[in-house]
């Protein structure tokens, strides 16, 4: 997509001739601009009021001990002022490295680093397997692809409560595994295994997109280019490494990037499937969904310093992950 | 409307698969267990795909709330009766009123305001663009615990906690980066001679926007809104933590409440389970062509 962005600056340089210096560019440019400021408004005003507002006001409550008694609330007509005080870094602090800073951020944050990085590589795995072999020519492709987009057709709340019954002690899943003689897992209440079962559903739920993603970035490799390759006696395998794998790169880092930041941030899955019985279970998003929203008393400070650092972390990993794109001369496609 | 995107993709498939088709049958013929192992692969990922779904509305047709343990029984007793029920003695349609007016608002809402911006980043470089771009992909990035806390103070201080603009207004500022993006993606396909035209005919860039590129982009516009749609109906964490009376549930909401209100009837919430997912499932098949038109419209171009 930045070649299109390019290609359009290319346009609308082409179409006015260029400014005689920099401040005539530049004031021309002003009189251009403001149309585009004008259409970009709406938005940005929305984002600022409801995004950038609310992120700032929770920015602040991380700096306080806010939770669910101390902030300002109405009981019937009585109306009670905020109490609760600011305490800087101390959320932060003790989240990081508080007395059981462990239990709570430090394992979460790992199994959702390992579930995060599993899921995306089962998606983008699978994934482009599956692309691959719905883009031969094949007797009934067009109806394998309906069926295989089928889990992202349904909506996850309905699929999770789908999977809940198979998993379930006595569900399908166990009785095959019985029938069969293979041990059955408790996958709803022994902790690895609700972790496996985590993992299996948001595949299953996940791979249509990456599916469906690659599948177009296939379709649009130049034919031609395979054709020379097989001319010169590539082997299947280095038509796909030379050929097919380069000319998926900008759908591919596109997909990626957006499936690690969907799959750190996947709450539906992991809340529906397990609700509040599986503490250790729980990724990031979902235990700061459960500081602030799923006990008594709410730990709303808490819960907001969660957000900011799982933020912090997406931040991060995108700027990084976008100049190494960089260095690499690949481009983001978003 | 969609005749453009059909167009488009028929052209593009009228392009390359017959290259691209003459080369694989070549190669396809010189091995026949390939075709076969690629059949046998397939069949598998589609029964994997198709199990969870089919078993929920096998279950759903079982009239005893613990049938989904001994589901041999039921084949012997299928019964329409747990949809009956559902449709007559639940908030089912309460829940289906909720959904409706939330993400047809958010809809709205979110498709008009991302137009806009989408042609002006598609069409404009202007100072602060990369920025701007940025911004709109770090929103992509919001935990919903980031925003949650701080979202639920402020509506509660303007009483728009269980109340339909409230979440409206939450779901918008998830849907409308992502919106602006898929927009972007598909005014890049159009021609930029035509913005010229309208410029040479003395249009502004508003009225080039509104009179000649909005008619075009009808079918983006269309992508846009499914995927607005689709967001808005399956989501969860702000809808069951701002709607707090039963009959203003969405149906995610709604069908998770299931469980302890009724008892653990996994019947009912199977048969409440299927009525959500078809007439859903049918929407997406309908829309699906364009939709993955529209994502991959500005992927696939790098």
């Amino acid at each position: 997509m930045t070649v299109a962005i390019d290609r359009a600056t290319g346009k609308r340089r082409g179409d006015r001739e260029p400014g005689p210096g920099r401040a005539g560019r530049l004031r021309r440019g002003y009189q251009k601009h403001w149309y585009a400021y004008a259409m970009i408004a709406p938005v940005a005003v929305v984002l600022g009021v409801l995004v950038l507002y609310p992120l700032v006001y929770g920015l602040y409550l991380t700096l306080t001990d806010a939770n669910s008694l101390n902030t300002a609330r109405t009981i019937g007509v009585n109306h009670i002022d905020a109490t609760y005080k600011f305490i800087g870094l101390d959320n932060y602090a003790d989240i990081l490295w508080g007395p059981t800073a462990y239990d709570r951020f430090w394992s979460h944050f790992l199994w959702t680093i390992v579930w995060t990085a599993a899921c995306v590589a089962l998606h983008y795995g699978i994934g482009l397997g599956l692309a691959l072999l719905l883009n031969q020519k094949l007797r009934g492709r067009t109806f394998y692809r309906l069926i295989l987009v089928l889990p992202w057709a349904v909506p996850t709340f309905v699929t999770v409560f789908g999977w809940r019954f198979m998993l379930a002690d006595g569900g399908v899943i166990n009785s095959a595994l019985d029938f069969l003689h293979v041990p059955s897992p408790l996958w709803l209440e022994d902790t690895f295994w609700q972790r496996f079962a985590a993992i299996m559903v948001n595949t299953w739920c996940g791979v249509p997109f990456m599916m469906i993603s690659l599948l177009g970035g296939l379709q649009a490799i130049d034919a031609s280019l395979y054709e020379a390759a097989e001319m010169d006696g590539a082997s299947a395998w280095q038509r796909f490494r030379f050929v097919t794998l380069p000319g998926l790169r900008s759908v591919s880092s596109t997909v990626v990037l957006l499936g690690v930041i969907w799959t750190f941030n996947q709450f539906a899955v992991i809340f529906l499937l397990f609700g509040n019985t599986a503490p250790d279970a729980q990724i990031l998003v979902t235990w700061a969904y459960y500081l602030g929203f799923g006990q008594q008393p709410r730990d709303f400070a808490q819960s907001a310093a969660y957000g900011i650092l799982l933020l912090a972390i997406l931040i991060v990993f995108t700027s990084f992950y976008r100049r190494w794109l960089n260095r690499n001369e690949q481009q983001l496609a978003i | 409307m969609s005749s453009t995107t059909v167009e488009t993709s028929a052209a593009a498939g009228g392009g390359r698969p017959p290259k691209a088709s003459r080369r694989v049958r070549r190669r396809g013929e010189n091995s026949l267990a390939g075709s076969l192992a690629s059949h046998g692969v397939l069949i598998v990922a589609s029964l994997i795909a198709l199990f969870p779904i089919a078993w929920l509305v096998y279950l759903s047709l079982g009239p005893d709330k613990d049938d989904y343990l001994h589901p041999g029984g039921i084949w012997g007793k299928m019964t329409f009766a747990n949809y009956a029920f559902v449709v007559e003695h639940t908030e089912f349609f309460n829940w289906l009123k909720s959904s409706l007016v939330v993400t047809l608002g958010t809809t709205a809402i979110g498709v008009l305001i991302a137009a806009t911006t989408g042609y002006a980043v598609s069409r404009m470089r202007f100072p602060g663009y990369k920025k701007f771009m940025w911004v709109l992909l770090v929103t992509q990035m919001f935990p919903v615990a980031v925003l949650m806390v701080p979202m639920y103070q402020i509506l509660s201080d303007l009483q728009l906690i269980d109340n339909y603009l409230g979440l409206i207004l939450v779901y918008c500022t998830t849907v409308i980066p992502y919106s602006a993006w898929l927009l972007k993606g598909y005014f890049d396909t159009i021609p930029f001679e035509i913005d010229e035209a309208g410029r040479v005919d003395g249009l502004t860039p508003f009225g080039t926007f509104f009179r000649l590129i909005l008619p075009l982009a009808k079918p983006g516009l269309a992508v846009a809104a499914f995927y607005n749609f689709l967001t808005a109906f399956s989501e969860v964490a702000f809808a069951s933590t701002f709607m707090l009376s039963d009959d203003k549930y969405t149906l995610a909401v709604g069908l998770q409440s299931f469980v302890s209100e009724h008892d653990a009837q996994r019947n009912l919430m199977a048969a409440t389970a299927v009525l959500i997912a078809i007439p859903a499932a049918v929407f997406f098949y309908l829309v699906q062509k364009n939709l993955v038109t529209g994502l991959t419209a500005g992927g696939t171009k790098g």
